[in-house]
């Protein structure tokens, strides 16, 4: 009997840290301008102590001015969506749950473009109409899933696939019908894409994915035991709603924070998860902070691939994940529950 | 309904330690619960009025035949639901009244187990047990592991610590999940229908058990079952509940009577008295 620890806990986040710093230095390399791993490893060493005169200009301009920004944007994109698959998935009790196979992202995405045609130039009202696009989407799909008064797994995942599909084809109309927009660079980012740079002050985007993954954490004790039951949690001592009012506004708020910045990426919210829990246990005091770091670590090599692999051109990030994803949907599904 | 008390059941009779009487464990007084389709309209299923104690050291099964009101007054008892009239006090406080885990300090609720969505360990499951004693975000304490290692061993399931919750057998899982309510250290432990999925050698183990944990840990142990002979061998008394109004409290012996219990079951049965002084019920064949 070997109980989870702090310590434990530190350990593994600093081993993905690791490999994140890794995929990080190889996403700065890649890419048209060569540049070698010592000089990227110099380069983000002076920059971090701000010894900016040290370092040659178009390494600046490459590593600070153009890669990094698309990696910061990709850690918060992967951290943001595989906490929230993990939440989903207790949430609503289903381990095939994940934010754009149930919809929830189409609807963040109608949000966001709802806002873009109401009020264009809001600091902050893309976000904010992800996050609600995001809500609203997660309630209709929870309530259609529901079957004689309880959730019911299959019904959960068609309501889901219904809910993207009808969610696609308004934008689809919303899209079509608004003159003078970008249609190809909508289509890409409605398939998920990270060439886009944010637009309102990124550090509020961070400051707002910590706030919701540190919500999420608290409740991960709680979470556990919600994993073995609902009415078991509660016999327990486990107040199961408002651990799942905290899950459900928390994920819906990072859902549609990725989202406002990326468009739908899908399948980061179920594969992560999975492989967190393959490596490191079902534990959610262990699992939440390992699929924020897991889902950076993913998303930063989905993005160098989707960058790299049909230069000079790029493909959506969305593709990547998808083309990975879907396989391991399918492989799980079929698996059953383990 | 009479009294418990009247009839000098053992547990009753040990209640009078040192000259002095014990107050009682559980206490429902006049409990009554009721369900309605809508909340306006009128209600479809009524619990109750119910009165009874119960003791520390004592084994209460409650009998009846299907939809009679027994599960309702397990959660009554739970503190899960507040009764519409009356009152539930474990330990001299309202059951419904107490805070989320200090309630789930006193009561433990053996109830029939939902899936698990991901694979657990035995022993990862038990720690669940040790979730009232702490603060959000606790971390396992060695005190913790040492209580959910006893509970394991009290069940007799120290070899299965290592093994996935969902590789166990019926009987093996029974005594985890018994096993995991232990490590809450409860003083009332509630079981609605834990045997369902035993065969009859699991049974007769998990009763003895049961019988064993309420005499050792000084714990109230109520057992919802239908298993008639079982509750007749094992429990010092027996509740019969029909249409959610209790019939008969008692010592088995009084409460299994022919007639009463042909009326409730609804079957031809036969009730013969053993010499230890237990009854035994069979079904009256007509071949």
């Amino acid at each position: 009997m070997r109980p989870l620890t702090p310590r434990r806990i530190l350990g593994m986040c600093g081993l993905l840290c690791v490999v994140l710093f890794v995929a990080v230095v190889i996403a700065l390399r890649m890419g048209a301008y060569p540049i070698s791993i010592s000089d990227i490893v110099m380069t983000l060493f002076n920059g971090v102590l701000g010894r900016k005169e040290q370092i040659p200009s178009e390494f600046w301009l490459v590593v600070f001015g153009l890669r990094l920004p698309r990696i910061a944007l990709a850690i918060l994109v992967g951290a943001a969506l595989s906490t929230a698959g993990a939440g989903y998935q207790a949430l609503l009790r289903n381990p095939l749950a994940d934010p754009y196979v149930l919809g929830i992202s189409s609807g963040a995405a109608l949000g966001a473009i709802v806002s873009l045609i109401v009020a264009p130039h809001t600091p902050g009202a893309i976000q904010l109409a992800a996050f609600v696009g995001a809500m609203v989407t997660t309630a209709v799909v929870y309530f259609l899933g529901r079957r004689g008064g309880q959730l019911d797994s299959p019904t959960l995942l068609l309501a889901g696939i219904v809910a993207a599909s009808f969610l696609s084809a308004i934008i689809m109309f919303l899209m079509t019908t608004l003159s003078g927009r970008d249609l190809r660079g909508m289509a890409f980012w409605l398939m998920g894409d990270l060439s886009t740079p944010s637009s309102i002050d990124s550090r509020w985007l961070y400051i707002v994915l910590i706030v919701a993954i540190g919500c999420i954490y608290t409740t991960s004790s709680d979470l556990n035991l919600i994993l073995t039951g609902e009415q078991e949690a509660r016999h327990l001592g486990v107040n199961v709603n408002r651990v799942k009012l905290v899950v459900y506004v928390a994920a819906s708020l990072l859902t549609g924070l990725a989202v406002s910045v990326s468009g739908a990426i899908g399948y980061v919210g179920l594969l992560v998860p999975h492989v967190m829990r393959m490596l490191f246990g079902t534990d959610y005091r262990l699992l939440i902070p390992a699929s924020a770091i897991g889902g950076a670590i993913a998303i930063v090599i989905a993005d160098t691939l989707a960058r790299t692999v049909v230069q000079p051109t790029e493909l959506p990030v969305g593709a990547m994940t998808a083309l990975a994803g879907a396989p391991v949907f399918i492989y799980l599904m079929r698996r059953g529950v383990r | 309904m009479r009294s418990a008390s009247q009839h000098g059941s053992p547990a009753a009779s040990q209640a009078i330690v040192s000259g002095s009487i014990q107050r009682a464990h559980v206490k429902v007084e006049q409990a009554t619960y009721a369900y309605a389709a809508t909340d306006r309209s009128a209600p479809t299923f009524t619990l109750g009025p119910i009165t009874f104690e119960a003791q520390q050291h004592e084994l209460i099964a409650i009998l009846g035949p299907n939809a009679s009101g027994k599960s309702t007054l397990l959660k009554l008892l739970a503190g899960l639901v507040k009764p519409l009239s009356g009152r539930v006090e474990v330990g001299g406080s309202e059951a419904s009244q107490l805070d989320l885990r200090a309630r789930a300090q006193r009561i433990a609720l053996v109830a029939q187990e939902s899936e698990l969505l991901f694979p657990l360990r035995v022993w990862e499951y038990v720690l669940q047990g040790r979730y009232p004693y702490g603060r959000r975000l606790r971390f396992e304490s060695d005190e913790d592991c040492l209580l959910a290692g006893n509970a394991l061993a009290q069940v007799g399931a120290d070899a299965l610590r290592d093994r996935w919750m969902d590789r166990l057998s019926g009987g093996e899982k029974q005594r985890v999940i018994l096993a995991r309510a232990l490590a809450q250290q409860p003083s009332l432990l509630l079981l609605d229908e834990p045997t369902q999925h035993l065969d009859i050698g699991g049974k007769v183990e998990l009763l003895r058990r049961l019988r064993r944990l309420a005499e050792e840990n000084r714990n109230t142990v109520i057992v919802v079952t239908h298993e008639l002979n079982l509750a007749a061998e094992f429990s010092d008394r027996i509740l019969l509940v029909h249409k959610g109004k209790p019939l008969r409290m008692g010592v088995p012996a009084e409460v299994y009577q022919q007639d009463l219990l042909e009326e409730v079951f609804e079957a031809p049965l036969d009730v013969d008295l053993r010499p230890n002084g237990r009854p035994r019920v069979m079904v009256r064949s007509n071949h």
